[in-house]
């Protein structure tokens, strides 16, 4: 079943036409990687699924996205209620200046959740899920800052699945981090899809191949080929895929 | 030989950078050193008025008084010796002009040619007298004996709550309503500004959009451009009628009139220095916020205004600051009389009003010229301090906050 689709999408920012005419389906707990050179669209890409890109002025969408069947630029889209839905993890790790407790706890209290005892399961839970819980279980109410950058974004991650999203998306979730803490994180992206659907932007064409099932290569802005990860890496369709994941450019 | 001249031409301009650093240091330097070293002058001269004395009969054990003492006495506050420490006579009064009441005409001298004489005589005789009269009368042979008058202490400076710089015998050197005023004035002024400032701060830097942003953010910038007695101006036409009819009092000059315009002036420091700090809040946090679901008023109230209270705070106290230094429209708005304040309709003095209303009154070099050096030696104090906070709130590391 397809947990996102997109079809014909177009986004300019200004004079500037960031995706052409992307049309794209995204399978139920998968994991879809997004590569492409630097400014190819990809990240704009990932970021319409949950409306981030409505943050930046002055741009432009036509085209349908539709997640869950439904369309979720239409009028009368309740953006904060997508954003639970549909949770994501950024490039940099960012948690808030709080205790590691109040980071993967912040999602549900903005949601109004009071109840102290659920709070606590959810956050223990998401702390499991993110595979960081035995690091951090006696330090909860220490500042997230003392985490290292790996752990951080493991609490980053515990702290979207926190709210029980269905789909995350992580923008280059390791490309700040160091190879052993890369490697936790894709053995976490591994274990989470099978309860979630998840797009992953990456410049590293291995972590593409190891984590992913279907992989899509963008190019100035349009969707050049997109299909199982292994054909992609094996046998591309298209030449400058295959000049791209051959590294004659990037 | 081009090389050369150029590197020589560097040299010279990093001198001439060196001297100008130096010379403005040196300039600030002195000019606190000027105002502690006249301030200070104050604490080691006798309060006494210049060229007069304070005699006592030679019976009498106290040899020192202080200047609350002499105040309360020729006051009539204090009527006994005992409550001195003396004998258990009441108090005497003599002052120069009461010689008639005890010796004619002929007596004196026509010329007063024997005043001294006379005065030596009655506080001779007169053993629970305290006599004030100029120095001159005490000659040698004097059957007196002069009382010293301790100096003011800091403490008694501070604490004192009369503020009579001119008073005779001897001068009230009390500042303690005068720092209650500036602070009362400067807190209530805070208290109006900052929620405005604050309001103002985040909708400059979270909500309106860049051409709102571009007309508002200069105009409020225009707001600490004019001069600040044309704020003075508007008070006293336009404020002060209005807490008049508003509260029904008989003067419209009170601490609140105060408060609001130099609430008004504060408001750009706050604003500018909230707003750069609400948009120093990285992006990342922010949108991680919003990726969460969070509404936008949530991550401003939960990411925005926490991650930036220090440099709200910092804004804050410069806006304090600024309150407390201000002379002009406060002199101009509150009605300036010397008492501790009890509530915001009351009149109040500040302390740069002081100075700079009486300055002008005070003998270069005399008592109460040194008292108004004193108070400016206090007001550099508190703003001191307050910058000083200003630095250690802003130099805490935003990484290792917690909020």
């Amino acid at each position: 079943m397809n947990k996102i689709e997109t079809a014909n999408v177009n986004l300019h920012y200004g004079d500037f036409h960031a995706l052409k005419g992307i049309t794209m389906s995204i399978q139920e707990n998968s994991v879809t990687a997004l590569i492409g050179p630097s400014g190819c669209g990809k990240s704009t890409y990932l970021r319409l699924f949950n409306r981030m890109n409505d943050l930046i002025s002055n741009v432009e969408i036509t085209g349908d996205v539709l997640v869950e069947g439904k369309d979720i630029y239409e009028r009368g889209v309740d953006v904060d209620e997508l954003r639970k839905k549909v949770g994501m993890v950024f490039q940099k790790p960012n948690p808030f200046p709080k205790t590691i407790y109040e980071n993967v706890a912040y999602g549900l209290r903005v949601n109004g959740i009071k109840d102290k005892a659920f709070i606590e399961e959810r956050v223990e839970r998401s702390l499991h899920q993110a595979a960081l819980w035995e690091e951090v279980k006696d330090k909860l109410k220490k500042s997230a800052f003392e985490l290292s950058g790996g752990q951080q974004q493991r609490l980053c991650i515990a702290r979207a699945l926190a709210i029980e999203p269905t789909v995350l998306l992580m923008d280059e979730p390791a490309s700040a981090l160091d190879p052993l803490s890369t490697a936790k994180i894709e053995e976490l992206i591994y274990e989470l899809k099978n309860k979630y659907t998840i797009i992953i932007v990456t410049h590293n064409m291995q972590q593409a191949g190891r984590v992913s099932d279907r992989t899509a290569f963008f190019y100035m802005g349009e969707l050049i080929e997109m299909d199982e990860t292994k054909m992609i890496f094996t046998n591309p369709k298209n030449l400058r895929t295959q000049n791209y994941i051959t590294g004659r450019f990037g | 030989m081009r090389r050369r001249f150029a590197k020589f031409f560097e040299k010279l301009i990093e001198a001439a950078l060196l001297v100008s650093g130096t010379f403005t240091s040196v300039i600030v330097l002195l000019i606190i050193l000027f105002l502690f070293n006249e301030g200070a002058g104050l604490f080691r001269e006798s309060p006494v008025e210049k060229g007069s004395v304070v005699a006592l009969n030679r019976a009498n054990p106290i040899n020192a008084l202080s200047p609350e003492e002499l105040k309360n006495i020729f006051d009539q506050k204090i009527v006994f010796w005992k409550s001195l420490g003396g004998t258990s006579d009441s108090i005497k009064l003599f002052r120069v002009d009461d010689v008639a009441k005890y010796y004619t005409e002929g007596q004196i001298g026509s010329n007063f040619e024997h005043l001294d004489s006379c005065i030596s005589d009655y506080v001779g005789k007169t053993p629970n007298v305290v006599a004030f009269f100029p120095k001159e009368y005490a000659k040698a042979g004097f059957k007196g004996k002069l009382v010293t008058i301790k100096t003011i202490t800091i403490g008694s400076f501070v604490s004192g709550k009369e503020w009579f710089p001119t008073a005779q015998p001897v001068a009230q050197m009390g500042v303690l309503s005068l720092i209650l005023g500036t602070l009362w004035v400067s807190l209530a002024a805070i208290i109006f500004a900052l929620p405005l400032g604050l309001a103002t701060a985040i909708y400059l830097a979270e909500i309106a959009d860049s051409r709102v942003r571009n007309i508002l953010k200069p105009l409020i910038e225009l707001l600490a451009g004019i001069p600040s007695v044309v704020y003075g101006f508007f008070g006293l036409i336009v404020i002060v009628p209005l807490i008049k009819n508003v509260f029904g009092l008989d003067v419209g000059e009170t601490a609140l009139a105060g408060s609001i315009i130099l609430g008004i002036m504060a408001l750009p420091t706050i604003i500018t220095i909230s707003e750069d700090a609400l948009r120093n809040t990285p992006r990342a946090m922010k949108e991680a916020s919003l990726a969460l679901g969070a509404t936008k008023w949530q991550t401003i109230y939960k990411v925005s205004i926490p991650y930036s209270a220090s440099g709200i705070t910092a804004g804050a106290i410069l806006g304090i600051g600024r309150a407390i230094g201000e002379t002009m429209a406060v002199l101009m708005v509150t009605g300036n009389s010397a008492i501790i304040p009890h509530s915001l309709l009351q009149p109040v003095r500040t302390i740069p009003a002081t100075i700079a209303a009486e300055l002008g009154e005070a003998a270069q070099g005399g008592l109460h010229y040194k008292a108004l050096f004193a108070l400016g030696c206090i007001l550099f104090v508190i703003t001191f301090f307050i910058n000083l906070s200003v630095e250690f709130i802003s130099s805490k590391r935003k990484g290792e906050k917690h909020i």
